[in-house]
This record gives structure tokens, sequence and C-alpha cells, in this order.
């Protein structure tokens, strides 16, 4: 540090400042105190927006919370969540994830690796036209969805199903139909996304090593899976973990078709067990205690998939 | 630190949901009112008071009430501000602001199966029991017991919700049937055979998301969710056998088919009602409003008849629905609230106001035979005359509606699992699911 001719200049010229004009922000031009000035935006939001939040949601998950009238009523919160209700949340939303993480891993992977390709034209059209669902607002999505998957026989989706000679189908009033909603309007959403990720992850693959590939005589599908894969590792990790996270925290994907209460809950996810319970029912004691089951549920889940996944381990070992 | 415990969840809550999407709906929910009237903004040193709905005509209202009042009562003005916004939003926020301690309005609608939220624990409404109890011999008294606790009244109606029979005369005719001959459900499901061999067409549908269809006729004969001292009887005998009836009207007598939409209230519903597609409909009279604005073609074909019997001399209509208006312990006037309130929804001529400006049941029946009531208006036009003769015969039939704070949550069990499980998908039969949600909603149960 001291031999870097720049800091030292940048150091001379503060401490002349100092000297000639002393202040008492001038403190804040110290090597020691200027990187926490500039973080102190994401620590005080952090803080206030989601450390004391979380904090409280603990403290209240013991208790009974009524307009002037909070006790503490030990495990009693806990105790109630284990019913067929949150089970059925809980295997929605499990569902959910796992069609998500698989298809929104999948098929942008293969997405990405066509777009990279040289045989594909239009390269740019395709790129933007991926992307621009991630852009429109999921409310105004929804609508368009839930009206293409109508009940009546006209609606987009069951004339489709009818032209190849299926029954109309209720789509909104099945479980199985109900999860196809849901993860339908998920991937459609997020493929650009990802997509962008893993073509940006292309792009860091030595080509040297496709060209070694090609004079040992590999075909495309083994230069795929042993030159391509490898290099998309550590980015797959990072698309599986945000898509883990993102599919325990579903809510808009169930309120868009059916506000907050499905037929039979067969949209029910657990931020919308939260909801229903804890505002719509005014159990805030509740609903803050689901919350904190369903937060060790996402780290449970992220750190076994990256312990397995090896994101732990250090990538030159 | 109280005060922003509930605030807190929220954003928690918010945190959870909203970021997992990218964070860019939560604004979408947030915000501004579906719609706003503001009444005496001219008025020097005239009262603020504000006023939450969620029904845009219930503005109308309160605006015509708040004109009114400030003519007749020049020393003490009042500056109405009425908004109203999204049924959920509403009443979440309404929740939330009483919750924290901030916020709230000075007068707020509460639609009757959210009310038993806003009595648990201290409750933060003003008892209106000062302007309640002098006119309570002249009202239909159990639609004020729905909106009260302890033996305060906290709720201020709009109306009775006699439940009764919509037919479409076209399609009976056509059929044959003379509706006046339909005395018991019995005779309701052979006429019902009839109509479907006729014409082709349902004698009537069936809501399997909301209760509009199950829940008329469990109170109908005298049963609930909860008996007088708040115990679960959710699954009774009467409410099991209830609950078969409607089944076996959709899949053994096949008279009834399931609402398109699942509700009463849905689009599609009011499309195919429009279009003839059944040729009756159990609702409340407050129901009357939505055939004018959304089922025009039918003008002059319906006619209303009080519900069929389960055994002879047996109640022929239930309460149903309703919104209580509030007082909240928020408003810095609470008095001046209070009057207004009264003044708007207590007085005879209020109760007058109730049935021209909005179509509705008004709850003082010594009302219903006043001359102004039988003045010609489109209700009339569409409905035939007579409402208010037929209203009186049965206003004693309206069985008390016990309901406790864990209400809402058995009517949400039945709504999301119970109609769906019996009605549409058949997996369980009445009983198995009746039993389940009562179990459901012991196991939620705080106390």
């Amino acid at each position: 540090m001291v031999n870097d001719p720049i800091t030292n200049k940048l150091e001379e010229a503060s401490s002349d400042r100092v000297y000639k004009k002393p202040s008492k922000l001038a403190f804040l031009n110290s090597k020691k105190v200027a990187p926490y000035v500039f973080i102190s935006p994401f620590i005080i939001s952090f803080l206030i927006l989601t450390l004391y939040p979380t904090i409280q949601a603990f403290i209240m998950s013991f208790q009974r919370v009524l307009p002037g009238n909070v006790e503490f009523i030990g495990l009693s919160n806990y105790e109630r969540i284990f019913n067929p209700t949150f089970f059925l949340a809980l295997k929605n939303t499990t569902l959910y994830v796992i069609f998500t993480v698989v298809i929104l891993v999948v098929i942008p992977i293969l997405l990405a690796v066509f777009l990279d390709s040289k045989l594909v034209r239009f390269k740019t059209i395709f790129r933007a036209s991926l992307f621009i669902p991630s852009l429109t607002s999921i409310i105004v999505a929804g609508t368009i969805f839930r009206m293409m998957f109508g009940e009546s026989d006209t609606a987009v989706a069951n004339q489709v199903v009818t032209f190849f000679g299926l029954e109309a189908i209720d789509w909104r009033y099945n479980s199985w139909s109900a999860m196809f909603l849901m993860v339908t309007l998920a991937s459609w959403r997020w493929m650009g996304v990802n997509v962008l990720y893993f073509l940006a992850a292309l792009q860091s693959v030595p080509k040297e090593l496709y060209e070694s590939a090609d004079i040992d005589g590999a075909n495309v599908f083994k230069k795929f899976r042993y030159v391509t894969l490898p290099f998309l590792k550590p980015i797959t990790i990072f698309v599986v973990t945000i898509s883990i996270i993102n599919g325990f925290r579903m809510f808009e994907e169930s309120f868009v078709f059916w506000e907050t209460s499905s037929p039979g809950n067969i949209g029910l996810s657990v931020i919308g067990y939260i909801y229903q319970e804890g505002i719509q029912q005014n159990d805030m004691g509740f609903g803050a205690a689901i919350g904190i089951v369903l937060m060790l549920i996402i780290f449970a889940v992220s750190f076994i998939q990256l312990i397995l996944t090896g994101a732990f381990k250090r990538s030159d070992e | 630190m109280k005060k922003l415990t509930g605030f807190m969840l929220l954003i928690f809550v918010m945190l959870l949901a909203a970021c997992g999407g990218g964070g860019d709906t939560a604004s979408s929910s947030a915000g501004e009112a579906d719609a706003a009237v503001s009444v005496g903004d001219d008025i020097e040193g005239a009262t603020e008071l504000s006023f939450w709905t969620f029904n845009e005509q219930h503005m109308d209202l309160f605006e015509d009430s708040a004109k009114q009042w400030n003519e007749e009562n020049p020393d003490k003005p009042i500056k109405l501000n009425a908004q109203t916004y999204p049924f959920d939003q509403m009443h979440n926020n309404l929740s939330l602001a009483l919750q924290s301690g901030t916020g709230a309005p000075d007068l707020a609608d509460i639609e009757i199966r959210q009310f038993s939220n806003f009595l648990k624990g201290d409750v933060q409404l003003e008892a209106m029991n000062e302007y309640v109890e002098p006119e309570l011999d002249k009202n239909v008294e159990a639609r004020f017991d729905l909106y009260a606790k302890d033996d305060n009244y906290y709720g201020i109606p709009y109306h009775v919700g006699a439940t009764v029979m919509y037919y479409n005369q076209e399609i009976m005719d056509e059929a044959g049937v003379d509706i006046d001959s339909i005395v018991t459900w019995d005779d309701y499901i052979e006429a019902g055979k009839q109509v479907v061999e006729k014409t082709g067409k349902s004698m009537t549908t069936v809501e399997t998301t909301e209760q509009f269809t199950l829940f008329p006729l469990i109170s109908q004969r005298g049963s609930n969710y909860f008996d007088e001292n708040g115990e679960i009887i959710m699954d009774n005998e009467v409410n099991v056998e209830t609950l078969q009836f409607v089944q076996d009207m959709i899949y053994k007598h096949e008279i009834a088919v399931a609402a398109p939409g699942g509700k009463h209230h849905a689009e599609e519903y009011y499309g195919f009602m429009n279009n003839g597609g059944a040729a009756s409909l159990m609702m409340p009279i407050w129901y009357m409003g939505r055939f004018i604005d959304y089922m025009p073609d039918l003008e002059g074909k319906m006619q209303i008849r009080p519900l069929p019997v389960w055994e002879e001399g047996g109640n022929r209509t239930a309460g149903i629905g309703g919104t209580g208006t509030v007082v909240t312990n928020q408003s810095e006037s609470p008095d001046l609230a209070k009057e207004f309130l009264a003044y708007t929804k207590l007085t005879e001529e209020a109760n007058v106001k109730l049935w021209t400006v909005l179509g509705f049941d008004p709850p003082r029946f010594d009302v219903w035979d006043n001359e102004e009531m039988k003045a010609d208006n489109k209700y009339y036009s569409y409905f035939h005359d007579g409402i208010f003769d037929m209203l009186s015969e049965i206003r004693e039939e309206i069985a008390p509606i016990y309901y406790t704070p864990d209400y809402s949550s058995a009517q949400h069990e039945v709504e999301s699992t119970v109609l769906y499980n019996v009605l549409v998908q058949q997996k369980k039969t009445p009983q198995e699911a009746l039993t389940e949600a009562a179990e459901a909603v012991k196991s939620k149960q705080t106390d």
C-alpha cells in the first residue's frame, strides 16, 4: 500500500485538505471510514427493512397478536402449524419448486446453446423475444393467461385442446391443470432471464477445447456433455439456488389465477397460506410462525443443495 | 414497539412474497382507491370525516346523506371523504390500521364474513348502543346481532338480506309449471325435473366456490356452523343432510348445474343467466341489483317468491350476506361520526333511501309499507310489484345466525375445500367433508 503512488497521492491530497480546511465531516474521507459510508445505504435498509422485521416476526410467532391485546402463548402457534392445509400448501409449493427448477434449468441451457451456435440466424431477435416476458407485470400477464385458459370452449387453450379431439378442460378447477398453469406462467416469464445467464457463461468456454475435442473425434453430444456442461456448472448452481428460493416464495402465480382462495386449495402456496391466516384471518402470530417455518425450510433445502453440488468447495480443488 | 409490529410483519411477508417475483408487483396492490367522492369541500370549518368501503354503490348513500346533513345542520357541517377500495385490500388495510393504532378512517364498511375478525381482542370500534337501542324494536333485530359482541352494537346493517327464489317466468311457462304451486323443496325438485324434460334447461345453479347456495339452506333449517354457545356444529345432521340435498340436485335429480365461474357473482355466470341458462335462482333480495346491472335481457321476466319450505310451517327465507358500517376508535370526532352514521342508516328516512338509492330491503320494517317505498322505480319495473308485501309476510321467518370469531375460518373451509370435494370432485361424502372441515376449524381455534 505504501508503495502505491496513487494511494499516496490521494492521502497527501486529503491530508492537505484537512490541514487547510478542518471540517467535522473530514473523517468521511479517511480510508477506514469511507468504505462503511459507501455501504451504509445497504446496511441501513437491511437493518430496518429486513433484520428488524425478521426479529419481530420471530417474536410474534410466539404471541397472540390482537388489537390492544398482545400476549405470549409459548409454542401454541407452532403446534397449530402442522395441519392438513399447511401440508397441502407445502406439497403444492414443493412440486412447484421441482417443476420450475427442472424446466428453468434444462430448457434455458438448451436454448442458450442453440442461440450460441453459428447455425442459428436472427439471434438478437430470438434473445429479445425470450427476454421480453420478464419485463411484463405478472398481474397483467396472469390476467391474460387466465383468459387464455378460461373454462369456456372458446378460450384459446380449449380451442387448441378440442382441435386435437380432446375434451375441453376446466383449467382452474383440477389440481394437475392448476399446477400446470402456475408452472407455465413462471416458466414463460423467467425463461429469458435464465437463457441470458447461460449465454453469458457460454462465452467463457475456451474455443480451443472444442477444437481439441474435434481432433479427438468427439461428436456434438459428447462435446456438449464433456466440454460445455462442466463450464456451465457454476452458473447452473447459481440458477438452481435462486430458482429454489424464488419457488418457495411463490405467491403471485397463484394469486393471479384464484386470488386468495382456490377450489380445494389446489393453488395454495405457503406464502398464500401466510397471507390467508396472518392478514385475512387477522392471526398475525400464526402467520409469523408459518413464515419462520418456511424460512427454515428454504434455508435447509438451499444448504443441502449447495453442499450436494459442491458449491462450498474451492473450484481449483 | 407494538404499533410497529403489525406493519413489520406485513413488510416481512411482502419481502418474502413480493421479492420472489422480482419485486415489481408489490406496487400494484398498494395505492389508489378505485373511486372517491367528496362532499362539503367548500364549507368552512366543516369537520372532516373519512369513509372506506368496498362497494361503490354504498358511497351513493353516504354522499346523498352528507349533502342533506349539511343542509339540515349548518351549525355542525361535515366534509365527507368517501373512498372505495377492492374488497380484500380494504379489509386488510383496515385490520392492519386498527391493529397498529394509526391510519384508520372515521367510518368504514365491514363485510359480514370479515366482521368476526374485527371483534377479536379489544374491539377497536365504537359502540353504537345509544342510537341502536331505541330503534331496535322497529328493526329486524337479528341483523343487528350480527355485528354485536357482549351487548355492544358496533355495526349498522344495510339490509335484511332475505333470501328468495328468483324464477324466470318465461322458462317456467315453457315447461308448464305454475310457480305458485311450488311450496316444498320436494315440489321444487319435481318442477325442476319437468323443466329439464320440457326445455332442456337446468332448474337452478349451485355455487361451488362460495356458499350462497349451501348456507341459506342451512340457515333456513335453523342450523349454522356454530350453536348459540359458540360450539362448532358444522357436521351436525341437518348440515350433512342439506349438503347431500345440494349434491343430489346436481347428480341424482339432475336439475341443477354448478354455476359457471363457480359462483353467482362471476362474470361468466351473469352471461349464462342473461341468456336464460337456468329457470330459477336462490339468492338474497340484494341480488336484484346484479340482475339489473348485468342481466338486462331478463327485465320483466323474473318473478320473486319466498323459498320452498323443508316441512310444513317451516321458514320460507334466511337472512344472508350483509355489511355493517362502523365508527372506528381512531376517529377524531367520534360523537359526530356516530350521529352522522345513525342519521344515514338508522332513521326512517334513511331506511327509505336504502331502498330507493340502493335497492336493499331495509332493516327497519316500519318503513316497508311507507308510501315512498311504493313509488315506481327500476326494481319494480324489472321484478314486478309486491316485493315488500311478500317480505312482510316472511319477515318473522329469518332464523338468527350466531357469528363467532371463528366464523370466517369455518366459511373459508367450506368455500375452499368442502364444496369442491363434495360438489365438484365427489371425492368425499358430505359427512366426511364436513367432519374434516369441523376438525380443521377446531385445530385453528385460538382459545
